[in-house]
């Protein structure tokens, strides 16, 4: 190859797809033993302010690139992401100090109807680090409760110490606005919640199947098993929502690595009603 | 030239004695030239600088897991099928820097990849490449990214085609409806003719857009006549008779997404050797892996971009595992991609009938029958899916 163009200045890039823009750490939440939320702020020129749902693409220094989710919307070009430790980039990323700078490509992708919702119960079901990609939904229901009707939380961790926002989940369950229930794989000393995988919370959940609407994420396995409960209890495929996480690289449709089927999940999803996914997430290693 | 009407232009005969001429006009028009060349005993694309570099005299024999080179008995220049080098390497490189960051006044800065060719001239593309690149223009350009390293790359593109003569029996441009004459797309399309009698010996020269025309106007040719016309439709008449191999698109995609749990796939999966050579060779394959590479000394980080095949078990890596294990997985995402879901994501097959990958494949495997078998059957009893898988 030739030359590579002269820098534009600190932290200003031309802005092809594949460029991120500098970021820096202004803040660092440990969240759990694995998982850490990221408050970035954008040297200079910041990206387009994303949706409930969508994510980036993170970038740090020397080890790469991985799509990361939004776990809140934030006011003035900040951005908020929970990242949980998976090795590689991930553990770089995890291990961030104030005032390093990242690089962000995105936002990117479909995220939640949260429109279609309004009007409607609405069913919210995560595992893990799914309730990461959740959360900005909680916070723009309980910022205009009234919109909704009967809103349940449904959220399960391996053990008590993996609940994510913790904190913020006590406050919600005292709130009695949204009905939050956890629930863990395994108990521990203390743990007087429910022991046992989410749908097991969700059986005990009254549910108007006409005018119910979900969100799900987590372990696909787990987004199956629940979508599998709700639609036998009569909840349309339709109106279920799942977000499917494959392997990306470059979030735009050109690396081929996050194909489902006929979708990207970068594009086309990550959220993806189920009636459309239900196929394809069920037939082995498609 | 400047008596000669557009038509006149449109439609002349060059003396094969008289070819570099054309690339004598190129070159003048400011084109370098990249075209088919021989190296280490198969054709590959290369830079052109004069008639001498192109394949004289040979031929090529391909079929299932076999690509020779054969001495033809004429002079013919193109008389060969789908060379063993695709020109996607020359637009879509299988190694590419996106961008260098270094850190300046404590923050990295991030420069792109400007690097931009220019103007160039393929010439000899044939009709199945030419569609290759329409379909790599849908992935890479005409998506809401257009990629940066493909769009340089194709920007200043002179396309000149040439129809092709001597299908090769792994060809089935007819069924993709890309070959065996030159497509749309090309600025100048060329038809070889009468290569066995050095007297006749010719090019009929077709130029369709302005920058053909101007390229065309520079060549010192006759204006085509009604048999120069007829014998270049012979040409083409002839090679489409001899193709043999065929894929029935009717109703196709469905059939292959219906056919996700076919036994078949198995079948496959005990012959193919997830080797990958069969996208390595695809003219539309776009899959690519990125990695950063730090240089500690030079403080700094290239973002690289190095083709990538669905065959590799780390293709669909997510948390520990593959989405994709088993090499029957990974042949169905290959083939269920190329004739179905690619429709889907850009209204187009992915598959342009080159029959590169079935003269690569190093066992031979043929992916018109491997699909042919799952449209054809079905045959759910123990495919790729038992039933729902138990990932968690
Ligand atoms: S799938 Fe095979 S025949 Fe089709 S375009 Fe690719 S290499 Fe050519
Ligand atoms: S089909 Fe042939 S070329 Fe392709 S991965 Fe399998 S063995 Fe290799
Ligand atoms: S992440 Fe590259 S195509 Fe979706």
């Amino acid at each position: 190859m030739s030359t590579l163009a002269e820098p534009r200045g600190p932290g200003v890039a031309a802005r092809g797809s594949m460029t991120p823009i500098p970021h820096r750490v202004v803040d660092v939440v440990h969240e759990t033993r694995e998982t850490v939320t990221l408050t970035l702020e954008p040297v200079s020129d910041g990206i387009v302010a994303p949706v409930a749902g969508q994510f980036t693409m993170l970038w740090a220094w020397g080890a790469g690139e991985v799509p990361i989710s939004v776990s809140a919307l934030a006011a003035d070009g900040r951005l908020v992401h929970t990242i949980r430790d998976v090795a590689g980039v991930t553990k770089t990323l995890c291990a961030s100090r104030q005032g390093d700078v990242l690089g962000v490509r995105g936002p990117y992708g479909c995220g939640w109807g949260i429109d279609a919702a309004r009007g409607h119960d609405l069913v919210i079901v995560a595992g893990g680090i799914g309730l990461a990609p959740l959360r900005p939904v909680v916070h723009a229901v309980l910022a205009e409760r009234s919109e909704f009707g009967r809103v349940s939380l449904v959220v399960g961790a391996r053990t008590e110490q993996e609940l994510l926002f913790r904190a913020e989940l006590d406050e919600w369950w005292h709130r009695h606005e949204v009905d939050v229930r956890t629930i863990v794989d395994r108990s521990s000393p203390g743990w007087s919640g429910s022991v046992g995988v989410v749908t097991g919370e969700l059986v005990g959940l009254e549910i108007d199947p006409a005018s119910t609407r979900a969100m799900v994420c987590g372990p696909e396995v787990m987004m199956r098993v629940v979508a599998q409960h709700l639609t036998d209890r009569g909840v349309a495929a339709s109106a279920i929502e799942v977000s499917v996480e494959r392997n990306m690289q470059c979030a735009v449709k050109t690396c081929g690595h996050c194909q489902v089927g006929p979708f990207f999940a970068c594009t086309d999803g990550p959220v993806l009603p189920w009636d459309v996914v239900a196929s394809l997430l069920t037939v082995r290693e498609l | 030239m400047t008596s000669q009407t557009l038509a006149e232009i449109d439609r002349v005969v060059l003396p094969a004695a008289g070819l570099d001429d054309l690339f004598d006009s190129l070159h003048a028009e400011g084109y370098p030239v990249l075209g088919p060349t021989v190296r280490d005993g198969a054709i590959v694309i290369g830079p052109i600088t004069s008639s001498d570099d192109l394949p004289r005299g040979w031929g090529d024999e391909q079929d299932a897991g076999v690509y020779r080179l054969v001495r033809r008995d004429d002079d013919a220049y193109f008389g060969f099928a789908a060379p063993a080098g695709t020109w996607k390497r020359h637009l879509f490189p299988a190694h590419s820097i996106l961008w260098r960051a270094r850190v300046v006044r404590g923050a990295p800065v991030i420069e792109e990849n400007e690097d931009h060719p220019g103007r160039r001239a393929l010439v000899g593309i044939r009709g199945c490449d030419l569609a290759a690149v329409a379909v790599q223009d849908r992935v890479l350009l005409h998506g809401a990214h257009p990629d940066p390293v493909y769009s340089a790359r194709r920007a200043d593109l002179l396309l000149v085609g040439v129809a092709c003569g001597t299908p090769a029996s792994t060809c089935f441009c007819t069924s993709m409806g890309t070959g065996p004459s030159v497509g749309g797309g090309a600025d100048i399309a060329m038809t070889e003719l009468d290569a066995e009698d050095p007297a006749r010996h010719r090019f009929l020269l077709e130029a369709r857009t302005d920058a053909g025309r101007a390229v065309v106007a520079r060549v010192s040719a006759r204006t085509a006549t009604a048999a120069d016309d007829d014998a270049a439709d012979a040409v083409v008449r002839r090679a489409g008779s001899r193709i043999t191999r065929t894929v029935d698109n009717a109703g196709l995609p469905e059939a292959l997404r219906a056919g996700a749990e076919h036994p078949r796939w198995d079948d496959v999966a005990e012959r193919c050797l997830s080797c990958g050579s069969c996208t390595m060779v695809c003219p539309t394959c776009f899959c690519t892996d990125v990695r950063d590479e730090p240089n500690v000394l030079a403080g700094t980080d290239d973002r690289v971009r190095v083709w990538a095949s669905c065959f590799e078990l780390g293709h669909s890596y997510l948390h520990g595992g593959s989405v994709r294990p088993s090499p029957s997985a990974r042949y169905r995402q290959w083939a269920t991609h190329k004739f179905s879901t690619w429709w889907d994501q850009f209204g187009t097959s992915g598959c342009v009938g080159c029959g590169r990958c079935i003269a690569w494949c190093p066992v031979g495997i043929d992916v018109t029958e491997e699909i042919r078998a799952v449209a054809a059957g079905p045959t759910q009893e123990q495919g790729v899916a038992d039933g729902r898988h138990d990932d968690g």
